[in-house]
């Protein structure tokens, strides 16, 4: 499923306009970058969670060259699922399995 | 940040009523939901991918007894980044 396929079930499923369904998801995914942005972690229940972790700059090697370079510090976003819907996925596996 | 902020940004910035904004933005994650519940991958551009993976039988150890136990195959959820969000963080 792609954003755009998202916001026609949306649409749909809420009783809402096309329009309105992709302001909705815009709205929703910008305001989750926002608080990435400034840091901050996002937890939605049944969901999973956001957060973000800080890395240090250091001096590495390049690996192909061997020369020394600087790895400058950046800030990467993790996900990690939740009880929810990690159970959800694993259970169709599960189900697969004990056929076989 | 939880589901409240979103539904308060529904709310200031489409217009739509805190009911109306409360049962969108709980449909969005369960449209979520049940799509990886499919299998399937869900990509929101200029956000991330959502993946689900099969992983294979494998055997662990018990880090606490040394015991060695058989790890079953299942089903678990990844998340990649956007490299528009990775930026975004690092700007």
């Amino acid at each position: 499923m792609v954003k755009s396929e998202l916001i026609q079930e949306l649409s749909e499923k809420a009783h809402i306009s096309p329009k309105i369904a992709e302001i909705a998801v815009n709205t929703v995914f910008d305001t989750m970058t926002q608080a990435l942005i400034r840091g901050e972690g996002i937890e939605i229940r049944g969901f999973g969670s956001f957060k973000v972790r800080e890395y240090k700059g250091r001096i590495g090697n390049h690996p192909r060259t061997g020369t020394i370079i600087e790895i400058p510090s950046k800030r990467r976003p993790f996900f990690k699922v939740g009880k929810e819907l990690r159970e959800r996925i694993n259970k169709k596996s599960q189900e697969t399995t004990e056929v076989k | 940040m939880t589901k409240a902020n979103l539904i308060d940004a529904l709310y200031e910035k489409v217009g739509l009523s805190k009911k109306e904004s409360s049962q969108i933005v709980e449909l969005i994650f369960e449209l979520i939901r049940s799509s990886l519940e499919k299998g399937g991958k869900v990509k929101i551009s200029g956000f991330g991918n959502f993946n689900v993976r099969s992983k294979k039988v494998r055997r662990g150890r018990n880090p606490q007894t040394g015991e060695e136990i058989k790890i079953s195959a299942r089903s678990v959820l990844t998340f990649k980044a956007s490299p528009v969000l990775k930026k975004a963080l690092n700007s």
